[in-house]
């Protein structure tokens, strides 16, 4: 495949969709302890109380964001340190970690990313009144979980 | 096993609690634990604090893993120190330049206790 294929081509040529469901759920059984599955996005609308971002440049360029209630990024917490967090930092923290395994355990699947994609550290706002505006524009893909009955919400913006 | 003195190196604190939770369920006693977010950080930790075990992630900002490692090798405190690194980057080049740099063993985030067993018992001489 010629190197200057578009990533959105890519991504559809590639099947890149089973590929971000597969690291969401790694990251889930691994680090939280809890099998998910995808669930229907038109069910469960995502929450943006708490709303993690990774940066994705090089070979593969655009973000990666995890969203989701306050009520489940402090499940989330608690799940992965087996106590309750102790901040609202440590729950911004927790969700951060998310976020980056999920984009590094996506990007390590890829061939076409590897060694030549970089990531970003992580980045979480929380409140009730934002809006995230990535300059990445090109496709996008999404998958929803349950945690808890609650819908987290894993979006990859690619870069046009 | 000997209790010995571990360095963790994470720019998320959660992930250091889970990394020290990880050798503790890895049957590893800690005498003593010191965390740093940053590798700058952490060879200034390193100076006054001497260490059995060093833990330590990639992708951090100030100074990441990889230039940590490479310059822990001018303190003497980390001289002979086994370095273990544990971070999201998986590809093959970045555990060459890793390696090369002077670390003994690679995890991949996300990792099970079970990993962090198999990866840092034989750098301090134990079987898994």
């Amino acid at each position: 495949m010629s190197t200057d294929t578009s990533l959105a081509t890519r991504s559809h040529e590639e099947n890149w969709q089973p590929v971000l469901e597969l690291a969401v759920e790694e990251v889930f059984e691994i680090m939280l302890g809890c099998r998910v599955k995808p669930v229907s996005a038109a069910d469960n609308p995502p929450n943006r109380d708490f709303t993690a971002m990774v940066g994705l440049a090089g070979a593969l360029g655009g973000i990666i964001t995890v969203c989701c209630s306050a009520k489940t990024a402090s499940c989330l917490a608690k799940a992965m340190l087996g106590a309750a967090a102790e901040s609202e930092g440590e729950v911004a923290d927790a969700l951060g970690e998310i976020c980056n395994m999920v984009s590094g355990n996506f990007k390590n699947k890829l061939s076409c990313a590897d060694d030549r994609c970089m990531l970003s550290v992580p980045t979480v706002v929380s409140g009730g009144q934002y809006n995230v505006h990535s300059m990445a524009s090109g496709d996008s893909m999404s998958t929803v979980v349950l945690f808890e009955d609650a819908p987290v919400t894993v979006t990859l913006q690619l870069n046009n | 096993m000997d209790k010995i003195r571990a360095l963790i190196v994470d720019d998320s604190s959660v992930m250091r609690k889970i990394v020290e939770r990880s050798l503790r369920q890895a049957g590893i006693e800690l005498e003593k634990v010191v965390e740093a977010s940053n590798g700058a950080e952490a060879l200034a930790a390193l100076r006054d604090n001497p260490v059995d075990l060093i833990l330590c992630d990639i992708n951090m900002p100030v100074m990441d893993g990889l230039e940590f490692v490479r310059q822990s090798s001018t303190v003497e405190n980390a001289k002979g120190v086994p370095i273990v690194m544990i971070t999201t980057e998986g590809s093959e080049s970045h555990v060459v330049q890793a390696l090369t740099a002077g670390a003994r063993g690679y995890i991949r985030k996300p990792f099970t206790p079970e990993q962090v067993k198999e990866h840092v018992l034989p750098v301090l001489g134990k079987k898994p």
